[in-house]
C-alpha cells in the first residue's frame, strides 16, 4: 500500500480504511488518524484565526476549517504561518459571502502572526531620521522593518478586530488602511493613513523614501510609519544614483 | 550541556516565568518546529532558556518515515535551528507525516518490511550526517497494523541503529498504547527493545476509549498524567537501564507549572531510588 493511498483514506470520509489493515474494528481504529489529521489542523487554524472563530462560531468554524484543510493542507511542519491561504479563501467561501469584512479581518490576524515571528531588529526613529539633512531624505534608501505589515482593509474590518480581540482603543476606528508591527518584542496594530502600505511596498522594492511616499499626504504617512517603528534602522543607505 | 540522567519537561510558553533551575526539572524539551521562525518573543525565551537549561530538541516533521526523499527546505531550517540553539539532543520519531509536498501534522504509520527499514535507515543517515550529529529515532503509538509488515518493531528500531549508528528515544506510553491496542504485551516488547541504546525516555499521560466491539482503544493524547501503568513499566525500565534523562510530555490541556513539576518530581524519586540502589 503507498502512502498515497493511506492519507487519501484519512481525508476522504467517505472512503474505507485501506484493505491492508490488519485488525479488528479497522474503521474505528482508523479513524483516529482521520480525526488527528483534520481535527488537529482545524484546531490550529481556529487558535490562529481567534476572531473568526468568535464571528462565526465554533461548530461553523469547525465545518468551514475542515474545508479548508482539506483544500490547503500545510505545504511544511512549521505550523506557526499555516493559514496564509486562509484569508483568501474566505473571498471566494460562497456560505460568509454576506461579511465581505471576514477575510480581511483574516488578514489582520495573519499579518499579526507573521509579525510576532519576523526576525528581530531596531526600529528607525524620528530622531535618526532627523539628523539627516531635509535634502537628503527625499533621496534615502530605507527598508521597512522585517515585521511591518500593512494593509488596505475594507470597513469596518479593524474595528470588528478590536471588538472580538478586545482592543477597546481601536473598536471604533475605520482608518483606509491597518499597519501592523512589532518594534521591540510586543506586536502592535495601528491605523494608518491611505498610501501607507503602497509606501512599504515601494521602499521593499528600493525605491527613495520621496518617491515611495508619494503626492497625496507624505508627512502624515512618514510620521505613522516612524511612530509605529515600521521602517528599519540599520538599513538606511543613500540610493544608488 | 549534555542531557542530564534526570526529569525533564516538554516546554510550554505559559511556563516561562515559573521555571527554576532549583526544582526537580533537570532540563526541557521543545519541538523543533514551534521555533524555525527568524525572531521574536518564543526565540528570546527560548534562547534565555538554554542559559540556564539544558534543551532535547525533538522534531515532528521530518517525515522520516516517509516512502519518498526528505524535504531539502526542512532539514536546512532544522539545521539552522541546530546551529542557533545547538541543543544537548536531537530526536524524531518513527513515522511519517508528509506526502506529496502537503503535511499533516500526525504521526502516521508505516509497515515493518526490508524495503521500509532500507529507506528510514538512508533517512536517518542523511539527517545524522547533514546535522553532523547523531540523533534518537522515538517508538511510534499504534492503532493498527500492517498485513504486510515482516518485521516486528523492536527487530525493525534495533536494526535502524544497527545500521546507522542512531541512538533510541523510548516512549513508555507509546509502548503501552501500542500493546493494548493491538493486544500484545507491553512487557515482551521492553525484553525485546534495545534498551542499551536509549538515549532519552518519554512519560505521558493517554486517553481511553473503546471500539465498538467493547476492545480497549487508547489515544496518545498527551493530555493527561501519566498512567500507573505506564509508571509501572518506567520503574521496571529504569531498574534495568539505570537512570536516563526521562522527559513529561504534556502538550494538551496544557495544566499549570505545580501540576507539570509534581509529575516530573516523581519520576526523579524513581532515577533517585535507582541511583541509590
Amino acid at each position: 500500500m503507498t502512502q498515497g493511498t493511506f492519507i487519501q483514506a484519512v481525508l476522504i470520509p467517505d472512503l474505507p480504511p485501506p484493505p491492508q489493515i490488519r485488525v479488528t474494528e479497522a474503521a474505528t481504529r482508523f479513524n483516529v488518524y482521520r480525526n488527528n489529521v483534520v481535527v488537529s489542523l482545524t484546531e490550529a487554524l481556529q487558535a490562529a484565526f481567534p476572531a473568526i472563530a468568535q464571528l462565526v462560531g465554533p461548530e461553523f468554524f469547525a465545518a468551514m476549517g475542515g474545508e479548508f484543510v482539506r483544500a490547503h493542507p500545510p505545504q511544511t511542519p512549521v505550523m506557526a504561518f499555516y493559514g496564509a491561504a486562509f484569508p483568501n479563501w474566505l473571498r471566494g467561501f460562497a456560505p460568509v459571502a454576506a461579511l465581505p469584512y471576514l477575510p480581511e479581518v483574516a488578514a489582520i490576524e495573519q499579518a499579526r502572526r507573521e509579525a510576532y515571528h519576523a526576525a528581530d531588529a531596531p526600529p528607525l526613529t524620528g530622531e535618526q531620521l532627523a539628523r539627516l539633512a531635509p535634502d537628503a531624505l527625499v533621496t534615502l534608501c530605507v527598508q521597512p522593518h522585517p515585521a511591518a505589515r500593512a494593509l488596505r482593509t475594507v470597513q469596518p474590518a479593524l474595528a470588528v478586530w478590536a471588538q472580538c480581540i478586545g482592543v477597546p482603543d481601536l473598536a471604533r476606528e475605520t482608518p483606509p488602511e491597518v499597519l501592523i508591527t512589532r518594534p521591540a518584542m510586543a506586536v502592535q496594530v495601528h491605523p494608518a493613513p491611505a498610501g501607507t502600505a503602497s509606501t512599504l511596498f515601494a521602499l521593499a522594492n528600493g525605491v527613495p523614501l520621496g518617491e515611495a511616499l508619494g503626492d497625496v499626504n507624505p508627512a502624515h504617512i512618514l510620521t505613522c510609519l516612524l511612530g509605529a517603528g515600521a521602517l528599519a534602522n540599520p538599513k538606511v543607505f543613500p540610493c544608488p544614483t | 550541556m549534555a542531557l542530564p540522567a534526570s526529569a525533564g519537561i516538554g516546554f510550554k510558553p505559559q511556563h516561562y516565568e515559573d521555571l527554576t533551575t532549583d526544582g526537580p526539572v533537570g532540563w526541557l524539551e521543545i519541538h523543533a518546529e514551534n521555533y524555525m521562525f527568524e525572531g521574536g518573543p518564543r526565540r528570546a525565551m527560548l534562547a534565555a532558556l538554554s542559559e540556564q537549561f539544558p534543551i532535547s530538541a525533538h522534531g515532528v516533521g521530518l517525515s522520516i518515515g516517509g516512502e519518498g526523499p526528505l524535504d531539502p527546505a526542512h532539514l536546512k531550517r532544522l539545521r539552522d535551528l541546530m546551529e542557533w540553539l545547538n541543543p544537548a539532543q536531537f530526536s524524531e520519531h518513527l513515522a511519517w507525516s508528509s506526502h506529496g509536498g502537503a503535511y499533516f501534522n500526525d504521526l502516521l504509520p508505516l509497515p515493518y518490511t526490508q524495503s521500509t527499514l532500507a529507506t528510514v535507515c538512508a533517512h536517518v543517515e542523511t539527517v545524522q550526517q547533514y546535522l553532523g550529529r547523531q540523533m534518537l529515532l522515538e517508538n511510534p503509538s499504534s492503532y493498527l497494523a500492517f498485513a504486510e509488515s515482516t518485521l516486528s518493531e523492536t527487530d525493525f528500531l534495533t536494526e535502524v541503529a544497527r545500521r546507522t549508528g542512531c541512538g533510541l528515544l523510548l516512549d513508555i506510553n507509546n509502548v503501552f498504547i501500542s500493546a493494548v491496542n493491538l493486544g500484545m504485551s507491553a512487557t515482551a516488547y521492553l525484553d525485546a527493545y534495545p534498551l542499551e541504546l536509549v538515549g532519552e525516555i518519554h512519560l505521558a499521560g493517554h486517553e481511553e476509549q473503546t471500539t465498538p466491539d467493547g476492545a480497549p482503544l487508547l489515544i496518545d493524547s498527551h493530555g493527561a498524567h501519566v498512567a500507573d501503568p505506564v509508571w509501572a513499566l518506567y520503574e521496571r525500565t529504569i531498574a534495568r537501564t539505570g537512570p536516563r534523562p526521562s522527559l513529561i510530555e504534556w502538550d494538551n490541556d496544557v495544566p499549570d507549572f505545580a501540576t507539570l513539576e509534581a509529575e516530573a518530581a516523581r519520576a526523579d524519586r524513581i532515577l533517585r531510588q535507582r541511583l541509590a540502589a
